[in-house]
């Protein structure tokens, strides 16, 4: 059976809660634990250190699936001195499952854009659990158009696990609005620096992912099509998803080995959710540093991204 | 080669030419559609349309290019490129070799120049019987090059898709082939030139989803599923069938993602009149 929970934090606690067990036991006795006790936390506290250091790809998964970890408008929140949300895509509707607007980043106006996904049931459904329908990559399409027009950075947050996959999405032309924004922003003039915060799936992910600079969290996962996706089409068995998640190669250092990620920004030992401000902080330093480099270096944007995603492929020539 | 005139020109499927059912005889091909047997030569003929409902059998890709262009035109490119397994996938490298043998196909798409209606395009022709014409880092790269050929030469594009998903054994390597291509079209669209995409039965996942979905004219084979999530993921999603023809070229004509769902027999003529009305020339 597939595991659905990241555990490990699981018996973690339950050793934790054992050796607080042992403090107070230890005071009601004649002799002094607290030396040996010592020696157990930090024992735990370097196996706990190690395992965060050698997490599985499917632990990553867990990880980046993990309901509390910031999204996209609490980074929106703590990385702008300012922003504004701006609604709609002027054709049918406005998605809940993508947010944009235009912000302050260290002072300089941005358009900022990213999936948004709930953190309990009533935000998810609100959010469509982050999964966006046609008029969600109309809204990017729109916002994209406006930061070119006033010659706006673009910073992007990646957090779906796909493009919604229902009726509705596909009456009203989900795979041409996807296309739409892939082919826009490669050729945009403005630097655009993207951010994989959590688990990116497939086309729906991509569409905010043609940039100059693309950042992932070390926990965060970016893959053509969801581990379970891939286990029940290929194995024809959903439960492989485990093995499966290794064989995608998905996690941030993968992607890194394949030159399809630039930085990869360290999460806090626990992962994203254990430490939100320090995690949104170390994102923030990475996007200014990736942003500035790209606006010093300056030239042609279009050309160099162009080149940038003409290199990537692997394949024999005869 | 089928020639039509000008004014002739039909888009729509031509009911009206369709024959009666025909029981199938010992040895003939059976319609899906309406069980008539079609005999071998009435397929070639009928460019592999049933003559009895206008059912659309597949084709592959040298059928298809022997079929749109004038005999003999085509240069093919890009032979030499080929798949290997780059992220060491489980049965990859056997389900490659499993294709190529059995195609005798390098890989799920051929593209080349060649002389269609009496003009020169660039054509990519993907072909389903290579794992299920998906998109990996040879498709991807095949077509960026046939787009920036068709720049050089300043002559149109024209791609005939068929993709059943996508190709899961390259993982984010095949994934960025979207934003490849797409990248590609950007370009070649700011040059001004003409890219016609011909959606096949089934197009679906990332080939629609980005260099298939950026034509000027989009044209649905008749009756071939498109879109961007198949349907038994869409039923497994809701929890409910949909309805019969959903996501049927007629139903993406009907919502708006095609130009024209144009019959097999009828589709030469088409490319051929959208070709001079950007381009000139045979007029009258
Ligand atoms: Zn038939």
């Amino acid at each position: 059976m597939v595991k659905r929970q990241f555990d490990y934090e699981d018996k973690y606690e339950n050793i934790q809660d054992k050796i607080k067990e042992l403090v107070e036991l230890s005071g009601s006795l004649d002799f002094d634990l607290s030396g040996e006790i010592k020696v157990l936390e930090s024992k735990l506290q370097a196996i706990r250190d190690q395992k965060y250091q050698n997490l599985t790809p499917w632990e990553k998964i867990l990880l980046a699936r993990n309901p509390e970890r910031p999204t996209t408008i609490q980074y929106l929140d703590n990385i702008c001195d300012e922003w504004i949300e701006l609604h709609g895509d002027r054709l049918y509707g406005d998605d809940h499952a993508v947010v944009g607007g235009i912000g302050a980043f260290n002072g300089m106006p941005v358009t900022v854009i990213g999936h948004q996904r709930g953190k309990d049931t009533n935000e998810n459904i609100k959010r469509n659990f982050g999964m966006p329908h046609p008029e969600g990559y109309r809204k990017v399409h729109r916002l994209l158009v406006q930061a070119e027009k006033f010659g706006r950075p673009i910073l992007t947050f990646i957090d779906t696990q796909g493009a919604y996959p229902g009726a509705g999405a596909e009456e009203r032309g989900q795979p041409v609005a996807i296309a739409q924004d892939l082919m826009l922003l490669s050729g945009l003039s403005v630097p655009i620096i993207s951010t994989v915060i959590g688990e990116g799936g497939s086309g729906g992910a991509l569409a905010l992912g043609v940039c100059d600079r693309l950042i992932m969290l070390s926990n965060s996962v970016f893959s053509v099509a969801s581990a379970e996706t891939c286990a029940s089409i290929l194995a024809k068995d959903a439960n492989q998803a485990e093995g499966m998640a290794g064989a995608l190669r998905l996690t941030a250092f993968d992607l890194k080995d394949l030159d399809i990620v630039d930085e990869i920004v360290p999460e806090p030992i626990g992962g994203a959710h254990t430490d939100p401000q320090e995690t949104i902080a170390r994102v923030k330093e990475a996007i200014a540093r990736n942003l500035y480099e790209v606006m010093e270096k300056g030239g042609n944007l279009p050309e160099q991204r162009y080149q940038r995603l003409r290199s990537i492929g692997r394949y024999n020539i005869k | 080669m089928l020639k039509r005139s000008f004014g002739k020109t039909k888009y729509i499927p031509v009911p009206q030419d369709a024959l009666p059912y025909r029981p199938a005889k010992p040895g003939q091909a059976v319609c899906p559609q309406c069980t008539s047997g079609i005999s071998e030569e009435e397929m070639q003929e009928n460019f592999k349309v049933c003559p009895f409902c206008r059912h659309h059998f597949p084709m592959n890709a040298h059928e298809r290019l022997s079929w749109i262009a004038e005999a003999g035109s085509f240069e093919e490119w890009d032979t030499g490129l080929s798949s290997y397994n780059p992220l060491e996938f489980p049965g990859y490298d056997e389900k490659l070799a499993d294709a190529r043998e059995k195609t005798g196909l390098q890989e799920a798409i051929i593209t080349g120049v060649a002389r269609v209606q009496g003009y020169q395009v660039v054509l990519g022709i993907m072909d389903s019987r290579f794992l299920m014409g998906s998109m990996g880092s040879v498709v991807g790269e095949k077509i960026s090059r046939a787009i920036e050929k068709a720049m050089e030469l300043g002559c149109p594009f024209i791609t005939f898709a068929v993709a059943g998903g996508a190709r899961m054994q390259e993982g984010m390597l095949s994934l960025m082939q979207m934003a490849k291509t797409s990248a590609a079209l950007e370009r070649f669209h700011k040059r001004g030139l003409l890219y016609i995409s011909v959606m096949t039965h089934p197009t679906v996942g990332g080939v629609p989803a980005s260099f298939a979905g950026l034509g000027d004219i989009i044209i649905g084979e008749p009756g071939a599923l498109i879109g961007f999530t198949g349907p038994r993921v869409i039923e497994q999603t809701l929890g409910q069938r949909l309805p019969e023809r959903f996501q049927r070229a007629e139903f993406q004509l009907e919502h708006g993602m095609l130009d024209l769902v144009v019959d097999r027999a009828e589709l030469p003529a088409v490319i051929g009149q959208i070709l001079r009305l950007h381009l000139g020339g045979n007029h009258g």
